[in-house]
């Protein structure tokens, strides 16, 4: 079963929900777990275990385009195909140039030349590692190298890094509602929405409540940090008939623990049967299909 | 000698952009003859990459000279390659005509 946890507002506890579950999957339900970071310009999932790194690290690679000047005949041909306007051409200055920030590796100008003028070339856009979190689950993240505008790339390979004996795979999604988040949730069985019950929370919930209705995900709502703010999210909940998964409160000391890396030393006991009772409810959809 | 000047509108009595890339016009002053005609700038809502589609308008239109309110910096690596001088004025209360008799007077 592919699980994503996804939220539209950032810090609203993604990866607590996510590190959590897949930490009390692995040890207290003893299933094979894998947790896949796919925050991708900030992944941060491993900075809650005392994790090795498994494996030799890869580097993900995004095709550019190059231009050869002698077999260029400045037609300009490419530059008119190209959406992202990474291609500059100056005929009268003999200059063709692709620019790699600009290029989405969409493969356009090179059905665009007539004149072979074009090849592709890898060019690295980040690196996957693997992790051994001390717990028998696999953590895998992927990294973007910076200035790069390839995430959603990025996201699709570091998901294919999925590992065939996993019973559960968890995808940490990065905040928002835009590419990256779809691509997350994309091939996920059921998505997981932390909010929190703040009307920023709510805002940005109603956001990503939308896009997953859009493209037709099934998912359920943690109200994480619960006992904050008002009651207005509860009312939005009813009203649109989402299932509210679990609510985690808000705990000064739990917080604390949280920003000394120590969440999951002492996860306490009212926090561990309430995630629990999330991950019964979420297992079961998986059973259920 | 060809100057631009980054306009919000299509004529000499329009502000001054401060835009590069996303300028809704430019202005290309013969600074010679003193005659100045108003191109739309067609990518100004291009996705991305709007800063490099403008500079190699510049280099296009043969000018030597910018005048906008900054330049990104994919846009300013072209104009640097294309030794086009970019000049940056931070008042988007001045209109065009301002400019281009600042220009003027100073030759």
């Amino acid at each position: 079963m592919k699980i994503a946890v996804a939220s539209g507002k950032g810090g609203t506890g993604k990866t607590t929900v996510a590190v959590n579950l897949f930490h009390i999957l692995s040890t207290k339900h003893n299933r094979r777990v894998q947790l896949i970071d796919c925050d991708v310009e900030e992944p941060n999932a491993h900075l809650f275990f005392e994790s090795k790194q498994v494996g030799p690290e890869h580097t993900a690679t995004q095709l550019i385009p190059s231009i050869d000047n002698n077999k260029c005949t400045y037609c300009r041909k490419c530059a008119e195909w190209c959406e992202f306007n990474a291609i500059v051409v100056i005929p009268p200055a003999h200059f063709a140039e692709v620019n790699p920030s600009l290029c989405h590796s969409c493969g356009a100008c090179l059905m665009a030349c007539e004149y072979g003028a074009i090849t592709e070339h890898p060019e690295g856009i980040g690196t996957i590692r693997n992790y051994d979190p001390g717990n028998k689950g696999i953590l895998t993240e992927a990294r973007l190298k910076i200035g790069s505008a390839m995430q959603t790339l990025l996201i699709k390979k570091v998901k294919q890094q999925a590992m065939n004996d996993r019973e559960v795979i968890i995808y940490d999604a990065p905040p928002g509602t835009s590419c990256p988040v779809v691509e997350t949730v994309a091939d996920a069985d059921y998505v997981i929405l932390v909010t929190e019950p703040t009307p920023f929370g709510l805002h940005d919930l109603k956001l990503t409540v939308a896009l997953l209705r859009e493209i037709g995900k099934p998912f359920g709502v943690v109200i994480n940090k619960a006992g904050l703010g008002d009651r207005k999210m509860y009312a939005f909940l009813s009203q649109n008939q989402i299932e509210l998964l679990g609510e985690i409160p808000f705990l000064r000391s739990y917080a604390s623990l949280y920003a000394k890396g120590e969440m999951l030393r002492h996860i306490p006991d009212n926090i561990a049967g309430e995630y629990g009772v999330i991950i019964d409810k979420v297992m079961a959809k998986g059973s259920g299909r | 000698m060809k100057t631009v000047i980054t306009s919000t509108g299509n004529n000499a009595k329009s502000n001054f952009d401060l835009r590069f890339g996303r300028a809704a016009w430019f202005c290309v002053l013969d600074e010679e003859t003193k005659k100045s005609t108003f191109y739309r700038n067609e990518q100004a809502d291009a996705t991305g990459g709007a800063g490099v589609k403008a500079a190699e308008k510049m280099v296009e239109l043969g000018v030597s000279k910018v005048v906008s309110g900054d330049f990104g910096p994919k846009a300013k690596d072209l104009l640097e390659k294309f030794n086009i001088q970019m000049v940056i004025i931070q008042d988007d209360r001045i209109t065009v005509k301002e400019i281009i008799s600042r220009i003027t007077k100073s030759k």
